[in-house]
C-alpha cells in the first residue's frame, strides 16, 4: 500500500543538494510518436490500417502483416499485469538515486505486451490501467497503475517522477493582477500547494484580483515586473531556490493589427512582457530550478507558460500580440531543451479568448478564468505537455495540424 | 577683436573660485533614475511612456573584459525631467520649442522657492495660489522676470512609489499650481517656467480644472518650461539660487531626463 507522503521538512542547510540525473534517453523517430501522444495526454498506439494489429513498441512496418500503413489511434488503456519485478540495483545513475523501482509487463487488452513502470499498489495478475507519460528526460514511457485509483496514488514516488503534482510544492505565479492569475492562485491552493508566491508589478496600479489573492492563506505577494531585469534578478535571489513550479502567466493584450494599428510602442510592450519577460525569468530562475530537479521528493518539476492559442496562428485582429505569443512559444521550446538537463519539464497551456476586460469585444465563447485555471492545473497534474483550453484553442491546434493554410485564411472572419 | 578675459577679468574665475571653496554650494535637485521609479500613470488604453530600464552591455566579463557599461531606455518624461513647449499641443507652433532648438542660455536661470510643505502634508490636493505667492513676495521680494517658480512640497521624500503617485479611483492626488496662478505667473511675473516635486508639474487632479492641465497648456503655450520630479528643494534658499537645467539635445525632443543643479550662494 502506498504510504502517504509526509510534507517536506525545511531544507537542511548542511546537506548537499543531489545533482539531477536523467533516465536513459534517445528514442527513434517512430518512438517519438509516443512522445506526441503523451504530450497531449492521449493513450494512442500505432494501429495497422490493413490488418488492425496494434503495435508496441512503435515501428515502421506492421509486426503482423508488414504493411507500412501504421496510424496512431486512441486505444483502450486497460490490461492485465503479467509479471512484476522490483529493481534493487542499477548501473543507471537515474535509477540508482531512486531505488527500489518497480517494473512490470502488461498484456494490453488491445494485444501487445508492454514493459511498464509500475505503481506500488499493482498486483500481479490483476487488472491495470496504463498511461503514456513523459519522463524526466522528456521521453515517453508507459506507466501502469491499479484499475481503480488507490488511496494514496498521488503520493506514489515513482508516479510523482512523471507528473507535476503541485501538492506540497511551492509555486510562483508571475502575474497576480489578472483574472486568470487569481484563478490560478485558487487552483494551486486547492491542489495543495505548500506556498504560492504571486508577482506584483507596478504596485501603484491597484488590482481587485490581487487584493483577492492577498486574503488567501499560504500566499506571499512579491514585487515582480518582468520588464525590469533588476526586479526579476532580485526576486530570483530571494526565492529562486524555493520555486518548484513556475507559472509564467504574463499577459498584455491590446487589440489591433500590423498596418491597421501601426504602433511600435504597443508592439514593444507586448514583446517586453511576453518575450523578453520570458527571457528574464528563464535567465534568473531557470538555472536554480534546473539545479533542483532532483532535490528530494519535492524538488522543482515544471515551468508552465500560459500562452494564447494565437501563438499557433496569427489572428490579424490581434496581429502583434499573436506574433509576441509565437515568439514566446518558440522560446519555450529552447527553454524545454535546456531545462530538460535538470529534469524540469516545460508545459505550455494554450487558451482562447478569456472573459476579461481586454476581450470585451471578442465574440463568445469566452473562457471563464477560474474554470480555465482549474483545467490548467488538472492537466499539469496529469503531466500533459501541451494543454489546449477551450473550444477555440482546441480547434486552432487541430486545424493547424490538418491544414495550416486553411486556418490562416479563415481565422480573420 | 576684444579679449573677453580682459573685459571681464574674473567673472567666471570668481564663480569657479566660489564653487571650489568660496562657499557656493552645488545642490543636486535630481532624482536617481531607477527601474522602480514610476512614470506618469495614464489610462491603459492610451499610449504609455516607457519606464527607465537598464540592460548591462558588459561588466568586465566575456562581453567586454575591460568595460562596464549599460544600454538604457526610457520615455522623454522620466524621472527629474525638462518639459519643452512642444510637449503640449498649445506650444506646438512656437519657434524654438524643442530640446534641440531652445536657446541654450535658457537653461540657466534663477529660482524662487515657495515652501508649501506644510500645506501639502495636510492636503495632498493642495494648490498653490496667487495669494500665497504674493505673501512670499512680501518677505523675499518680487519674483524677478525669467525666474523658475519652484513649489517645494517635500513630496519627493515619499520613497514608496505608491505614496509618491498617490492614486485612487479618482486619479492622482498630488499638489500643484492653482489654475489662476499659472497665467498670473506668465503675465504678471514673466517666469521662465514652473517646477515641483511630484511626477508632473500640474496637480494630480488637474484634468478636472476648468482649463485642464493649466501648467502644461498655458506655460508651454507661452514658450515656458516645466521641471517636474525635483528633489532637495528644502536645501535651496527662497530666492537667489541659480539653476542649470540643460536637457539632452534630442532632435524635436519634447523633453528629456535632466540633471538639475542649483548653485547656492552663502546667505549673508
Amino acid at each position: 500500500m502506498t504510504r502517504k507522503l509526509s510534507p517536506p521538512k525545511r531544507k537542511n542547510p548542511i546537506k548537499r543538494t543531489r545533482l539531477p540525473t536523467m533516465p536513459p534517453g534517445n528514442r527513434s523517430r517512430e518512438a517519438h510518436g509516443l512522445t506526441a501522444m503523451a504530450a497531449s495526454g492521449r493513450f494512442a498506439l500505432q494501429t495497422c490500417e490493413e490488418c488492425e494489429a496494434v503495435q508496441y513498441p512503435p515501428r515502421q512496418i506492421c509486426s503482423n502483416c508488414l504493411s507500412d500503413a501504421l496510424e496512431w489511434r486512441d486505444v483502450s488503456d486497460g490490461g492485465t499485469l503479467l509479471a512484476e519485478t522490483t529493481l534493487l540495483h542499477s548501473n543507471d545513475l537515474f535509477f540508482r538515486d531512486r531505488l527500489p523501482w518497480r517494473l512490470g509487463i502488461v498484456v494490453a487488452d488491445v494485444g501487445p505486451s508492454i514493459v511498464v513502470h509500475l505503481a506500488e499498489d499493482c498486483v500481479q495478475g490483476e487488472r491495470v490501467r496504463m498511461s503514456l507519460d513523459i519522463d524526466r528526460a522528456g521521453h515517453a514511457i508507459v506507466t501502469a497503475r491499479t484499475e481503480k485509483p488507490s488511496t494514496n496514488e498521488e503520493d506514489d514516488l515513482q508516479l510523482r517522477e512523471m507528473k507535476f503534482n503541485p501538492k506540497d510544492r511551492r509555486v510562483l505565479i508571475v502575474d497576480g493582477k489578472t483574472e486568470l492569475g487569481l484563478g490560478l492562485a485558487k487552483a494551486f491552493a486547492d491542489a495543495g500547494a505548500r506556498k504560492i508566491f504571486v508577482g506584483e508589478a507596478q504596485p501603484w496600479r491597484v488590482s481587485p484580483h490581487l487584493e483577492e489573492i492577498r486574503k488567501m492563506e499560504n500566499v506571499n505577494i512579491m514585487p515582480l515586473d518582468v520588464t525590469d531585469s533588476d526586479s526579476v534578478e532580485e526576486l530570483a535571489a530571494m526565492i529562486g531556490d524555493k520555486v518548484e513550479i513556475m507559472v509564467n502567466n504574463s499577459y498584455h493584450l491590446r487589440s489591433g493589427g500590423l498596418i491597421d494599428r501601426f504602433d511600435l510602442n504597443v508592439a514593444h510592450d507586448e514583446m517586453e512582457i511576453h518575450y523578453h519577460g520570458l527571457i528574464r525569468l528563464a535567465g534568473e530562475f531557470g538555472p536554480v530550478m534546473r539545479a533542483r530537479g532532483s532535490d528530494g521528493h519535492h524538488g522543482s518539476v515544471a515551468w508552465l507558460n500560459v500562452f494564447s492559442a494565437y501563438a499557433w496562428v496569427n489572428n490579424p485582429a490581434l496581429g502583434t500580440y499573436s506574433a509576441s505569443q509565437a515568439a514566446a512559444l518558440s522560446l519555450s521550446h529552447c527553454l524545454r531543451a535546456e531545462l530538460a538537463e535538470g529534469g524540469v519539464r516545460v508545459v505550455n497551456a494554450f487558451i482562447g479568448p478569456i472573459e476579461d476586460e481586454w476581450n470585451q469585444l471578442a465574440p463568445p465563447p469566452k473562457l471563464v478564468p477560474e474554470a480555465t485555471a482549474t483545467r490548467i492545473v488538472g492537466a499539469l497534474k496529469k503531466g500533459i505537455e501541451d494543454i489546449p483550453i477551450g473550444a477555440v484553442a482546441e480547434e486552432i491546434i487541430q486545424r493547424m495540424v490538418e491544414n495550416p493554410k486553411e486556418i490562416e485564411r479563415a481565422i480573420k472572419s | 577683436m576684444t579679449n573677453p578675459e580682459k573685459n571681464n577679468p574674473g567673472l567666471l574665475s570668481s564663480l569657479l573660485g566660489g564653487i571650489t571653496g568660496g562657499g557656493i554650494q552645488v545642490v543636486d535637485l535630481t532624482m536617481t533614475l531607477d527601474q522602480k521609479s514610476p512614470t506618469i500613470v495614464l489610462p491603459p488604453e492610451l499610449g504609455q511612456s516607457w519606464p527607465f530600464r537598464m540592460e548591462e552591455i558588459s561588466r568586465y566579463d566575456h562581453r567586454g573584459p575591460a568595460i562596464y557599461w549599460n544600454n538604457i531606455s526610457c520615455g522623454e518624461h522620466t524621472g527629474t525631467h525638462f518639459d519643452a513647449p512642444i510637449h503640449w499641443i498649445s506650444g506646438k507652433d512656437l519657434p524654438n520649442n524643442a530640446t534641440d532648438t531652445i536657446p541654450p542660455e535658457m537653461f540657466i536661470a534663477q529660482a524662487c522657492v515657495i515652501d508649501c510643505s506644510a500645506d501639502a502634508a495636510e492636503d495632498p490636493d493642495y494648490l498653490l495660489t496667487i495669494e500665497q505667492v504674493e505673501a512670499w513676495e512680501e518677505k523675499h521680494g518680487r519674483v524677478p522676470p525669467r525666474s523658475w517658480l519652484l513649489m517645494r512640497t517635500d513630496w519627493s521624500l515619499k520613497s514608496n512609489p505608491v505614496d509618491y503617485l498617490n492614486l485612487d479611483a479618482a486619479g492622482a492626488h498630488t499638489p500643484g499650481p492653482h489654475e489662476d496662478l499659472v497665467p498670473w505667473l506668465i503675465d504678471e511675473r514673466d517666469v521662465i517656467g514652473f517646477g515641483g516635486e511630484a511626477v508632473g508639474t500640474d496637480a494630480g487632479q488637474a484634468q478636472h480644472f476648468n482649463l485642464p492641465y493649466p501648467c502644461h497648456h498655458l506655460m508651454h503655450g507661452r514658450g515656458r518650461f516645466g521641471l517636474p520630479a525635483l528633489t532637495n528643494l528644502d536645501k535651496l534658499p527662497p530666492s537667489g539660487s541659480l539653476l542649470i537645467t540643460p536637457p539632452l539635445k534630442i532632435r524635436q525632443g519634447s523633453g528629456s531626463p535632466v540633471r538639475v543643479l542649483a548653485l547656492v550662494e552663502p546667505q549673508a
